[in-house]
């Protein structure tokens, strides 16, 4: 089964992650738990809904507040970053934590390195599929790569003035 | 100012193992070149012409006794001797070997420096006054406003991967623009209304290849809201800017297309989520910062133009002429502001040695409280220096040939390093400044004429900000030959205002003689007192066009 970072460590992956083509190809949505992408979920989402296992993947440009009426039936959002270098995802993290609430897995997906990851936690993502040509255990490490930080962010909102 | 704390050089020193490891990573074939650029750039490291450049960061242009020897030592061991002042104040080494990068930022770790986000595209280094809490014009300091942006903006995390790089500068002073806050990405100008500190907050400004003046988003907002505002502004920023296209990828495209009052209700709904959280300041935060920027030790029985200073004036023709170009009036009594020149005929623009920022080094601790600061004209001040050492100071000054009386005159001029050094210039910059020295070598003329900003740009990336020089001149390629366009009516003095195209671009030898042209016309046209940019207003740009292009000069 292929791995994840989650929470901090490295643990099985258990969700399914389905683009629109591969969508297309199925009569059914598989049973176990499936990552589906925003316009699909549109489509289904009552069924979807009830299922409670079905999480939705956002693109750059598909904003967390697509999903505002459904948080409370969604276990996971995964933002999808098609190259590194395309931040919307950190501001899109960020708003599911701090303007929604949202408590479920935000998942970092696509071109997830290294060098990111300290950011990507600190804007609200917990879990990370490293891109697939990286070794997992190496990518780790980049969770600890400050023990300083001088604003707050979604998991500490003090500024560093405020927290000695 | 601004003294490290514990946790400022933790986060350093993290910093640099970090940046070890990545640069080892890249050497091991473990991060491709596409992967280690945003990474190398977000330390200040360019893969330039010749070599790596490492731009250091110098916040708000303010320097220790102690970190000018450590820039002389660092061009000394892992340089060639020199560095080079940029427009945005910061310091630039241009060959410095990869391999040695992460030795040389330990270095500067050790006496407070870094090269965190001096490029790249995230929050750069905050610019200010270059006279910053010196100046008698201004409300208050900037410097504890922009320690406070500087500190938000370090490694934040939603911030590291915007659409494009993104300038912040801060301005107390009013009805001026000393830190060009009108072309920056935003632009913070101070203001007091009621008795309240508040901000003016302008966004959308920049040079480069489109260039405008900002547009004011937000009136007044409260200094408690400062970083809230910012915040908001940019998270707009990072979720609408334009990621196709890199030349329309500045926040100056965004709000020209959206328009400022789509702009200006995108940045209320974010900040009307971010008002009165966690980031809102108090007043004790503000209190800490503004202690970080105490007043230095003044004598404060001091009066203004002591015996000493009025006999050196009247005895000696070159002090006094210096003095009245090069020193700048201070808001404490008994003292002044020195500019030194780094404009010596025959050296590029913002370049100097590593014996010469010793040299400062030692000149900052006898006459100024062991700091300088460096400017975005490419030159160095000595901020604080009693009026009655100013002559002892100018002798020492001379000496070094810091001393060339021509601030703000048409021989001070900015540049950027160019086509010699850039890998991005189309056209060469320093050799142009050269020619321009020598012709007007001439410095009873230069003072007749007065200040006229000349501003050189290799290219349209304008690092040399052309655009806002009264004369500006931008170098091209055309089908693999270099030519150099003319801007005139540009201003980064009193306002900032973007510069007119005379007209097609000239060759390499016809911008001396073009120059000499124009500034002929003013002469001839110009009223008492009255500026080359203010004659250029009058006129309009056709006389200049005709004179410029006129084939029996």
């Amino acid at each position: 089964m292929p791995q994840i970072i989650k929470d901090g460590v490295i643990v099985d992956d258990t969700w399914q992650r389905l683009d629109a083509e591969a969508l297309a190809a199925l009569q059914a949505l598989p049973d176990g738990p499936v990552i589906v992408p925003l316009a699909y979920w549109q489509a289904h989402r009552e069924s979807l809904k009830a299922r409670g296992d079905v999480g939705v993947c956002l693109e750059p440009g598909e904003e967390p507040a697509a999903l505002a009426d459904d948080f409370a039936a969604l276990p996971l959002v995964a933002i999808n970053f098609p190259a590194f270098k395309d931040g919307r995802g950190y501001s899109y993290a960020r708003e599911l934590r701090t303007r929604y609430g949202f408590k479920g897995e935000v998942r970092a997906v696509g071109d997830v390195l290294r060098d990111q990851l300290f950011y990507m936690q600190r804007v609200g993502f917990n879990a990370f599929v490293i891109r697939a040509d990286r070794d997992i255990h190496d990518a780790l490490n980049g969770l600890r790569d400050f023990s300083v930080t001088y604003q707050g962010d979604v998991n500490d909102p003090r500024p560093i003035y405020r927290r000695h | 100012m601004y003294v490290y704390r514990p946790h400022d050089k933790q986060l350093l020193s993290e910093r640099v193992a970090q940046f070890r490891d990545q640069t080892r990573r890249y050497l091991d074939g473990q991060l491709s070149n596409d992967e280690f650029l945003p990474l190398r750039l977000q330390n200040g490291l360019y893969i330039q012409r010749y070599a790596p450049m490492l731009r250091v960061s110098v916040p708000y242009g303010m320097l220790s006794s102690t970190q000018l020897r450590m820039l002389g030592r660092i061009a000394r061991e892992w340089d060639k001797g020199y560095a080079h002042v940029s427009t945005r104040q910061n310091i630039q080494y241009n060959w410095p070997d990869l391999e040695d990068v992460p030795d040389i930022l330990a270095a500067l770790a050790e006496v407070e420096m870094h090269a965190i986000q001096t490029s790249g595209n995230c929050i750069r280094n905050v610019t200010t006054d270059e006279f910053a809490g010196i100046n008698a014009a201004e409300i208050e300091d900037p410097r504890p406003w922009c320690e406070i942006i500087r500190q938000w903006a370090t490694f934040n995390p939603e911030f590291a991967y915007l659409p494009r790089k993104f300038k912040i500068a801060v301005n107390a002073v009013p009805d001026a623009d000393p830190a060009l806050i009108g072309v920056h990405d935003i632009g913070v100008q101070v203001v007091h209304r009621d008795g309240e500190t508040g901000f003016r907050v302008l966004a959308g400004g920049g040079l480069g290849r489109t260039p405008m003046v900002g547009e004011v988003i937000g009136d007044f907002v409260p200094w408690p809201h400062l970083l809230s505002y910012l915040e908001a502004i940019l998270r707009v920023y990072n979720k609408y800017g334009n990621r196709d296209n890199k030349y329309k990828a500045r926040i100056k495209i965004l709000v020209k297309a959206l328009g400022a009052e789509k702009f200006r209700a995108l940045t209320e709904a974010e900040f009307a989520e971010l008002k009165d959280g966690p980031m809102t300041l108090t007043a004790d935060e503000v209190d800490t910062m503004r202690g970080h920027f105490s007043t230095p030790a003044y004598d404060t029985a001091l009066g203004q133009r002591p015996a000493a200073l009025e006999e050196a004036l009247a005895s000696n023709k070159a002090f006094n002429r210096w003095f009245h170009t090069n020193v700048t009036a201070h808001r404490q009594p008994g003292y002044a502001a020195v500019t030194l020149t780094l404009k010596k005929t025959g050296r590029a623009p913002g370049d100097i040695t590593d014996e010469e920022l010793d040299a400062v080094a030692d000149l900052a601790e006898t006459y100024s409280f062991a700091e300088a600061r460096t400017t975005h004209q490419q030159n160095i001040v000595l901020g604080d220096v009693r009026q009655d050492q100013l002559f002892p100071l100018w002798e020492k000054l001379d000496a070094l040939g810091f001393a060339t009386p021509n601030l703000k005159l048409l021989t001070d001029m900015i540049a950027c390093p160019g086509g010699d050094f850039c890998s991005l210039a189309n056209a060469k910059s320093i050799p142009i400044a050269e020619a321009i020295q020598r012709h007007f070598d001439d410095m009873d003329y230069l003072h007749d004429l007065g200040p006229i900003d000349v501003n050189i740009s290799g290219c349209m990336n304008a690092c040399g900000h052309h655009h806002i020089g009264h004369i500006g001149i931008l170098g091209v390629d055309k089908k693999g030959r270099e030519y150099y366009q003319i801007t005139l009516g540009g201003r980064g003095d009193k306002v900032s205002k973007i510069g007119e195209k005379l007209g097609p671009s000239f060759d390499a030898d016809q911008v001396v003689p073009v120059i000499a042209r124009l500034v002929d016309l003013y002469v001839e046209q110009r009223k008492p007192d009255e500026l080359f940019v203010d004659t250029y207003e009058r006129l309009g740009i056709e006389p200049f066009k005709e004179r410029a292009y006129a084939t029996d000069h």
